[in-house]
């Protein structure tokens, strides 16, 4: 009887917690944003962040599109041929990863590459007192560190999904055409008859969705990580898994809205 | 220059500070002196506006500093400095730039002119050369250097130490525990230094203040302290292991716990 | 400060082919690529569409030459489907607007006969059609047709 009044009373506390971290985090990032607009202008920092977090996952994202595309062709081709709607496989691709995996799979990567890094990043400066450092020296960390993060992964995302999407459906002509035989024409023509300005547009919203939600749960968790070389260790595991699921959850709610 | 009243601050049900009075006189050092868990670092980081007291009061000259606004906040610490524990200079930017910080953030000067400044700074710690160096390539002696060379860039009114001297070599502690004194006396800056090292402490002090478990247990000059007939202050400067501040942290009696009396686990033959 | 410099070229880079992809898939694969903003409208009422649904192609011989916009019910309980055509090609006031199935199970599409009528404008309404041929009426037709005893 104690053992069930004591579990429901441990249910109760990590729900409670769990609210409070999320009102927290919204708080948080919230009063980071708001100092976008107020001086000093941190634009320096916003594309040092562009070039940290984008460019520095330019060669992940290129592999996994690439790979992506190259296994739909094969995926959809044996399926297809069943049904001897071989010349349907240029629509499937790009619809699948336009809607889906390329938002989806380019998060996903883009958490793992630059999401984890930036809460470890964040994580140290909090251990090895930077942030305090930042403050003592009239310095707002909030608008130094939280904010260019959050807006350049904001910014980033759509543009490294644009390239996952094009190098996803190149590599996948290549399977299709050059190596399954598809006829080139039917493989473009019915991509480009199947897919919608509205396919597209979901796309991009789901990428500036996403790339939000990764700024402002990685800087989060780093910037309230335990002040321990433990705690960081943590804090990044958590950030990524909790981003991942994150992006999961929010896809099915954006698919849900917009389909 | 800086006064506390009643400073009390709470980590979840445990007192870090309870009512602590101090005033720090401007142009003087000011040590603050304690054991681990003393409180010490504590009230550093609320006279420095690092986290806000519990209840109390913090006065700078006549302004309220613990219900001051974000802006005023950031305008008077231009006029501070402070040199950290592990000295946290930012590891993104070598030595020039990191000293350089606040100049390159709040100052207008010609890059021409910093550097000048810089140069000289660097100078005063020994370290004109090491401009290109990353923190991570120097030495804890080295950093801690680079760290004060930073607090003095803006020539500040007051600059905080935290454990200055802990974790370096004998050397490096005492050219930094040398430095803070010779700087102070050269720029009339003032200067709170926390610090467990009793030798160090004693030998920069102008005002000693003595924590125990968050309270105030001895004020004075150095020489106050040094001839002190608190019991208590005589173990800390000494260094004995045992005394009124007991050895043994355990809250129950050792023959109890041996004989499995109530409170302990017993494990039934 | 070269140092910022080397970033900032090196992320306006990055920006620009970034944003060249995503207007690159717009215009490509977007209808802005295929039939675009422009075009002409025209409406057709079905006794039965079939489930033909916005987006579905308009066929002229096999080629397609426009799309569905909207299909909706009007008040005589007939589904009217408006469609988009391509601004060359021209439709005939007699011309024959039937539900198409590609292959058994495929996509529904409009497919229009052409007559050789005057030519419809923006707004017109081909008004001979021929509703959606249902593979499961015409099966079970076929099956029950022998003994209709079982009924």
């Amino acid at each position: 009887m104690t053992a069930v009044i004591s579990m429901f009373g441990r249910l109760g506390r990590s729900f409670l917690g769990m609210v409070s971290r999320l009102g927290d985090a919204t708080s948080l990032s919230s009063a980071s944003l708001g100092l976008l607009p107020t001086r000093p202008w941190q634009g320096r920092h916003i594309v040092i962040q562009m070039f940290n977090i984008g460019v520095g996952s330019l060669v992940i994202i290129a592999l996994t599109g690439a790979f992506t595309g190259m296994v739909l062709a094969l995926q959809g081709y044996y399926t297809l041929a069943k049904f001897g709607s071989e010349s349907m496989l240029g629509a499937g691709i790009a619809l699948a990863i336009i809607r889906e995996l390329g938002p989806v799979l380019g998060a996903m990567m883009l958490t793992a590459r630059a999401g984890s890094a930036i809460t470890a990043e964040i994580g140290i400066m909090r251990v090895t007192e930077q942030i305090d450092a930042l403050e003592m020296m009239a310095v707002n960390p909030r608008a130094r560190i939280i904010m260019p993060r959050i807006i350049a992964a904001t910014l980033v995302l759509p543009l490294l999904i644009a390239l996952f999407d094009l190098i996803g459906m190149g590599a996948g002509y290549l399977v299709g055409v050059e190596l399954l035989g598809v006829n080139p024409g039917a493989f473009i023509a019915e991509m480009q008859a199947k897919v919608t300005t509205h396919d597209i547009n979901t796309g991009w919203i789901k990428a500036v969705a996403f790339g939000f939600l990764i700024g402002v749960i990685c800087t989060y968790i780093g910037y309230r990580a335990t002040p321990t070389t433990e705690g960081v260790g943590k804090a990044t595991t958590q950030a990524v898994v909790l981003s991942s699921v994150g992006i999961l959850m929010l896809d099915y709610i954006l698919t849900s809205f917009y389909l | 220059m800086i006064r506390c009243k009643a400073l009390t601050k709470i980590f979840g049900d445990a007192a870090a500070l309870n009512s602590v009075d101090i005033h720090v006189r401007a142009h003087k050092t000011t040590v603050i002196m304690g054991g681990s868990g003393s409180g010490k670092t504590t009230l550093l980081r609320l006279i420095a506006g690092l986290d806000k007291p519990t209840s109390g009061e913090i006065y700078y000259g006549d302004e309220d500093f613990v219900h001051m606004s974000r802006r005023r906040l950031y305008e008077l610490r231009q006029s501070m400095g402070m040199v950290f524990q592990y000295s946290a200079l930012l590891n993104s930017m070598n030595v020039y730039d990191n000293v350089a910080f606040t100049l390159h953030e709040h100052s207008d000067l010609d890059e021409d002119i910093i550097h000048t400044i810089i140069t000289m700074k660097l100078e005063q710690v020994g370290l004109r050369g090491m401009e290109h160096l990353m923190p991570s390539e120097l030495s804890g002696g080295m950093a801690k250097r680079v760290a004060l060379a930073r607090a003095m860039a803006m020539d500040p009114e007051i600059i905080f130490f935290d454990e200055p001297t802990s974790g370096l070599d004998p050397i490096s502690a005492g050219v930094i525990t040398s430095l803070i004194h010779d700087l102070r006396i050269k720029s009339h800056h003032t200067s709170v230094v926390v610090t467990h090292d009793v030798d160090a402490g004693l030998r920069i002090a102008d005002h000693v203040v003595l924590l125990w478990q968050g309270k105030i247990i001895a004020e004075g000059t150095a020489d106050d302290i040094r001839h002190s007939e608190d019991a208590r202050v005589r173990q800390f400067i000494e260094g004995r292991p045992d005394g009124p501040i007991p050895f043994s942290r355990s809250s129950t009696t050792y023959v109890d716990d041996l004989l499995h009396k109530p409170g302990t686990v017993r494990i039934e033959p | 400060m070269s140092e910022y410099k080397r970033i900032e070229i090196t992320v306006g880079l990055f920006v620009f082919i970034g944003i060249a992809g995503m207007f690159y898939m717009a215009l490509k694969l977007g209808e802005v690529g295929g039939l675009g903003a422009d075009g002409y409208h025209l409406t057709a009422a079905f006794g039965d569409v079939g489930g033909v649904r916005a987006g579905a192609d308009v066929m002229i011989a096999g080629v397609v030459v426009g799309r569905v916009d909207d299909v909706h019910l009007n008040e005589r309980d007939r589904a009217e489907v408006s469609m988009r055509i391509h601004d060359d090609v021209k439709i005939t006031s007699d011309a024959i607007a039937s539900i198409r199935t590609k292959g058994i199970i495929g996509d529904r599409f409009i497919r229009i006969g052409q007559g050789g009528g005057e030519e419809l404008s923006d707004g017109g309404e081909i008004e001979e059609t021929e509703s959606a041929i249902s593979i499961e009426e015409l099966v079970s037709k076929y099956i029950f047709s022998s003994d209709s005893s079982n009924k």
